[in-house]
């Protein structure tokens, strides 16, 4: 098993620590993990962006230059790395946010209205976790108990009930497609 | 020993240090690095180390040069820009025979270049850098546990030497999260033997001077001579690479760090194909791993170096070859990273020619 | 019975000095050796020798002695002192190395107080490389570099490094002095003792400039480098304390705040 990853958005979307806690659940699974994000200039305001890899085999190359799932949090996110994604690949569009449509025909597509699910729990911040829970229902890469039980390793400083909401967006997510 | 942790690599790098005994650093902030200095600044004090943010690259090294002469285990890091700066206090320091560690997270160069992840500072870690005869032992990591782990390496290199040791690693390799074991117990600096050259009180002994000059005709050529012979030992003895599979090998990639990483992946792509590539992958590149590429020039006569730079560690494979094999070069410079696909085009391109 | 009325300070090591006739340097380096020893820290006190005719200071303080790069003593002298805070660290240094090419490490080990103590000599010329123009030579001064005399609008003007740094916080004690008339000598010795005295006392930044004579790189006799110091350095570099601290200087560690709480 192997998943080349790549995650985009804007800044302040979560797409860094969506992605870490992708590896993070990924290494609580037993599997080899790789995570690199988009740094410097462009993760200041900008877009973000980040490449985690999930593999059951050692992983040689952290690079994902053809991502075998593309998780798009944002409208210029699709246009930047629709083509690299690989021929029989995951396209996760968050269709809150995401007006386009993806010119591809040789892609699975997935739609996920992520921010109006978030909304709907109370707050729009964790729409990164419910394209997490889609991922991991669609894919199988990750378990759900991996991730729960990354959501504190990764947050330290969050409150249970912040957990908790993470945990239930997962869900939400997996429950959404 | 330890829970895997996953972890950044600049943090790995820098906990790996303070776990092998590191208790004083001084730098200055630059992009791909940063995470370096802000981990230090909390977690030295907590093992009664000190973090000092140095005005300078230049005042950084300095500071490292005079906390290194009291005996202590010292760290510095920095990429390409900040790095050109330490060279001043590297070629003191080497002249001296300080013991220091310190990283280069290597970025796009020449000039401010950019902050991508590059690999154009192998010349500067393996020919010296500064001014003078010298030399600085010279680690590659090639995965985040690796940046955890090889400081301990290199303290123990820098104190049995009594040379500059350094880490050689790139943006890549320092942003990017990887889970991580610790491959050794913590040191305590304190039940480390006791330098007999460092200054300190000097209370029942002879006062002690450290100094990287001598006037005097002829002396200073001693002094580099027995440098030298420092050096010889360093390059019998503390040679390290990781050879994959070159048995059988037709054609032999040579890599270091992240291109090694690379190359890795055109290697198991290329073989899926039946295409019978090796890979060399020096783990010190000062010093070099001349023997086995030389050796391995004898039987496989293609072979490739791949790295982010327009083609430095190809000088060294080729002193190493001696025309016993044709070298070539895939070379991506300034920040452009190669994927594993783009490296198998290149290969099966030279195995046509 | 004979009475010895003079000694060669155990601060010093028994290797004579090179220095040309009329220097300075010897008469300073006394000073300092005779208050290592007066202070009785000799044995723990750990000197930084500069780049420039004092290099050779290594070989005639007789304490632990390190030789780093041009400029740097304040940054070496910081490593030094942080690793063995109890040790007595002093960098001994020209105008060239702590006013030109290490005068960002001279302000910043000052700002940040670092417990050491500098020695300024300022004799207004690069001596070793061979009289060229130093930061702190005077208008008008010819010198290798400035062969006309110095230029304002092609040289700038002289630094007063003790003025400069009296604007910091951190500086415990900051004082300019001369050695060109034994009066003077003996005002040298008591700021340079009360320099290591603010340092031992654990006070914060101390430095002692010393207008010094270099008659060989003025081009004049001893004397008449004498005569240069009182008439013309003196004049524009005045002497006196810039800095002087009773007590201990307050180091109540602030409360971590967030920036708009600072405003």
């Amino acid at each position: 098993m192997y998943q080349g990853v790549i995650m985009s958005g804007f800044g302040g979307q979560g797409i860094i620590s969506a992605g870490i806690l992708l590896a993070y659940a990924g290494m609580t699974d037993g599997k080899y993990v790789t995570f690199f994000p988009a740094y410097g200039a462009e993760m200041r305001g900008g877009t973000a962006n980040c490449s985690v890899v999930i593999s059951s085999e050692e992983i040689a190359s952290p690079v994902v230059a053809y991502p075998d799932t593309l998780v798009v949090m944002n409208e210029p996110s699709l246009a930047r790395f629709e083509a690299s994604v690989r021929k029989g690949g995951l396209l996760l569009i968050n269709s809150s946010l995401v007006a386009g449509k993806p010119k591809r025909d040789d892609v699975k597509v997935q739609y996920i209205q992520a921010n109006e699910i978030a909304e709907k729990m109370g707050t729009t911040k964790i729409a990164n976790m419910v394209m997490i829970g889609a991922y991991s229902k669609l894919t199988g890469a990750i378990s759900f108990e991996g991730l729960k039980k990354s959501l504190q390793k990764v947050f330290p400083r969050a409150r249970q009930e912040i957990i908790d909401l993470d945990s239930e967006a997962l869900k939400k997510g997996m429950e959404a497609v | 020993m330890d829970e895997k942790l996953l972890m950044k690599g600049n943090e790995a790098l820098a906990e790996g240090a303070v776990r092998a005994g590191c208790r004083f650093f001084s730098g200055y902030p630059i992009t791909p690095q940063n995470e370096v200095p802000e981990y230090l600044s909390w977690r030295l004090p907590e093992v009664g180390g000190t973090f000092i943010q140095a005005e300078s690259e230049v005042a950084a090294i300095n500071m490292l040069y005079g906390a290194s002469a009291c005996g202590a285990r010292v760290m510095t890091s920095s990429s390409g820009p900040g790095i050109s700066l330490k060279q001043e206090g590297i070629s003191y320091i080497s002249g001296a025979n300080l013991p220091i560690f310190y990283a280069n997270v290597m970025r796009g160069g020449p000039g401010l270049g950019n902050i991508a992840p590059s690999q154009g500072d192998y010349f500067q870690a393996t020919r010296g850098g500064g001014h003078g005869d010298y030399r600085v032992i010279v680690y590659a990591p090639n995965s985040v546990s690796e940046m955890g782990n090889f400081p301990k390496r290199c303290y123990d290199l820098a104190e049995k030497y009594r040379i500059a040791t350094m880490v050689l690693t790139d943006g890549l390799l320092g942003q990017m999260m990887e889970p991580i074991e610790f491959d050794f117990e913590p040191v305590d600096p304190a039940k480390l033997p006791e330098k007999d050259w460092a200054l300190g009180n000097a209370e029942g002994r002879e006062r002690r001077v450290i100094r990287s000059y001598d006037l005097r005709p002829g002396y200073l050529e001693k002094m580099t001579l027995k440098l030298a012979e420092k050096y010889k030992e360093i390059e019998e003895k503390e040679v390290k690479f990781e050879a994959v599979q070159v048995e059988d090998a037709e054609i032999l990639l040579v890599a270091y760090g992240t291109s090694s990483r690379i190359s890795k992946s055109a290697l198991m792509l290329g073989r899926k194909e039946g295409i019978k590539i090796g890979l060399l992958r020096p783990i010190t590149l000062w010093p070099f791993p001349s023997k086995i590429i030389s050796d391995l020039s004898e039987r496989i006569k293609k072979i490739l170096t791949v790295e982010m730079s327009l083609g430095q560690l190809v000088e060294d494979v080729k002193l190493a070859v001696e025309g016993k094999a044709k070298v070539y070069l895939h070379g991506r410079p300034s920040g452009g990273i190669p994927t594993g696909e783009e490296v198998l085009e290149v290969i099966k391109k030279i195995m046509k020619s | 019975m004979e009475k010895k009325v003079f000694e060669r300070t155990k601060g010093l090591t028994e290797i004579l000095m090179r220095y040309c006739p009329g220097c300075g340097h010897g008469v300073v380096h006394r000073l300092v050796g005779e208050v290592m020893e007066e202070l009785g820290i000799t044995n723990r006190t750990i000197g930084i020798a500069p780049v420039g005719c004092s290099v050779f200071a290594d070989e005639y303080f007789n304490c632990d002695m390190i030789q780093p790069a041009h400029g740097r003593g304040p940054a070496v002298a910081t490593g030094i002192k942080r690793v063995r805070p109890d040790c007595i660290v002093f960098s001994y240094q020209g105008d060239g190395d702590l006013a030109s090419i290490g005068m960002a490490e001279t302000i910043h080990a000052a700002a940040r107080g670092e417990r050491i103590t500098i020695i300024f000599v300022n004799n207004a010329i690069y001596g070793m490389t061979g009289g060229q123009m130093a930061p702190t030579t005077l208008l008008g001064m010819k010198s290798t570099t400035t062969p006309f005399g110095r230029d304002p609008r092609v040289a700038g003007y002289p630094i007063k490094v003790c003025e400069l740094l009296a604007t910091l916080e951190a500086p415990a004690y900051l004082a300019r002095v001369s050695v060109h008339k034994p009066a003077n000598v003996l005002k040298a010795k008591k700021a340079i003792k009360k320099a290591f005295q603010v340092q031992m006392n654990d006070q914060g930044f101390s430095l002692v400039e010393i207008l010094s004579q270099c008659p060989t790189d003025w081009f004049v006799t001893p004397l008449q480098g004498i005569d240069f110091v009182e008439k013309m350095m003196i004049p524009f570099f005045p002497l006196g304390e810039y800095k002087t601290i009773e007590g201990k200087k307050e180091t109540v560690k602030p409360e971590p705040k967030k920036v708009l709480e600072t405003v």
